[in-house]
């Protein structure tokens, strides 16, 4: 048996016999009863789910940053410290000059 | 007062017919869900046929396309006009039925032992004479839809779409959502695994 003639046989088969496109009768009028009685979509729906997502978002954020400084080792705090202590010492010595 | 439009600015009946589906939408959207119907009624024919190619019995078909509507009225504030609507309904209708074939696909028929009689004879002839063998029977018919019935969802879908209806690839890409590699490597495999069941037709009938 010839598979590749076989399968255009049958495709061509499938070709020339398209899908009937005949609606039931009365289609429309069930469709129209099943959608009016449908819930309308809210559009404050979607955004308090847009919300919630962007909440979550943060959330996420919020844990990594306070997670991420925690991972820092004792040296390395000191010299953070030194250097926020720097900063705000130098407006300080600036001043000092100043006057 | 708008042409058609009644104070509370909802279509009157008369004048729906008379109005492009642009007008239509605006309409449902405004809050006039009447106004679906004439866009139900115009593209239903062309849903119900795409339905029939993927469904499996009669009473699936208007399940389908029942989905593909509601599907469409939940949805319709996503419709931005810049392609005609019933391209945007055709691609969620083949995405409704691609839906349908993946969620039935565990019942998938997986052998040709219970061929008809007429079946049988048909496939018989093509072995004797393939030229006599007519692409026209209803044998034929069924045939090609039991050996689509066994494919996979994907499978179904491209072959459908590519060698039946004989759709570009482009345009399969957009009705589906695949982007045009996957839908290329879908084809390869799917025309891979028709010619495996066709393999198993030869096996189960003929050796």
């Amino acid at each position: 048996m010839n598979l590749s003639e076989l399968q255009n046989k049958l495709l061509a088969a499938a070709r020339r016999n398209p899908p009937d496109s005949q609606v039931p009768y009365a289609f429309e009028k069930r469709i129209m009863a099943r959608l009016t009685a449908m819930p309308k979509p809210s559009e404050w729906l979607a955004w308090s789910r847009a919300l919630w997502f962007g909440a979550a978002a943060c959330v996420a954020v919020a844990l990594l940053t306070s997670v991420w400084p925690a991972q820092t080792t004792e040296e390395e705090d000191g010299r953070f410290s030194e250097g926020v202590e720097q900063s705000i010492l130098a407006s300080v010595d600036d001043f000092d000059g100043v006057q | 007062m708008a042409f058609g439009f009644d104070g509370a600015g909802l279509v009157q009946e008369s004048a729906r017919m008379e109005l492009s589906d642009a007008d239509l939408i605006a309409a449902v959207l405004r809050g006039d869900t009447a106004s679906f119907e004439p866009l139900v009624a115009k593209y239903s024919p062309r849903v119900f046929a795409t339905a029939r190619r993927y469904a499996r019995r009669d009473s699936e078909v208007e399940d389908i396309v029942q989905e593909v509507w509601g599907k469409a009225f939940q949805k319709l504030s996503s419709f931005r006009g810049e392609a005609p609507f019933e391209h945007w309904l055709m691609r969620l209708a083949v995405r409704t039925c691609y839906d349908f074939l993946r969620e039935h696909q565990r019942n998938r028929e997986s052998s040709f032992t219970d061929l008809t009689e007429p079946e049988n004879e048909w496939l018989g002839q093509f072995v004797r004479a393939p030229e006599e063998a007519r692409e026209d029977a209803d044998a034929a018919r069924q045939l090609v839809e039991r050996l689509l019935a066994m494919l996979s969802p994907a499978a179904r879908l491209v072959i459908t779409l590519l060698e039946i209806e004989d759709r570009p690839v482009k345009e399969i890409s957009v009705l589906t959502g695949w982007s045009v590699p996957l839908v290329k490597v879908r084809a390869f495999r799917a025309r891979a695994e028709l010619r495996k069941c066709l393999r198993r037709i030869a096996k189960e009938k003929y050796l």
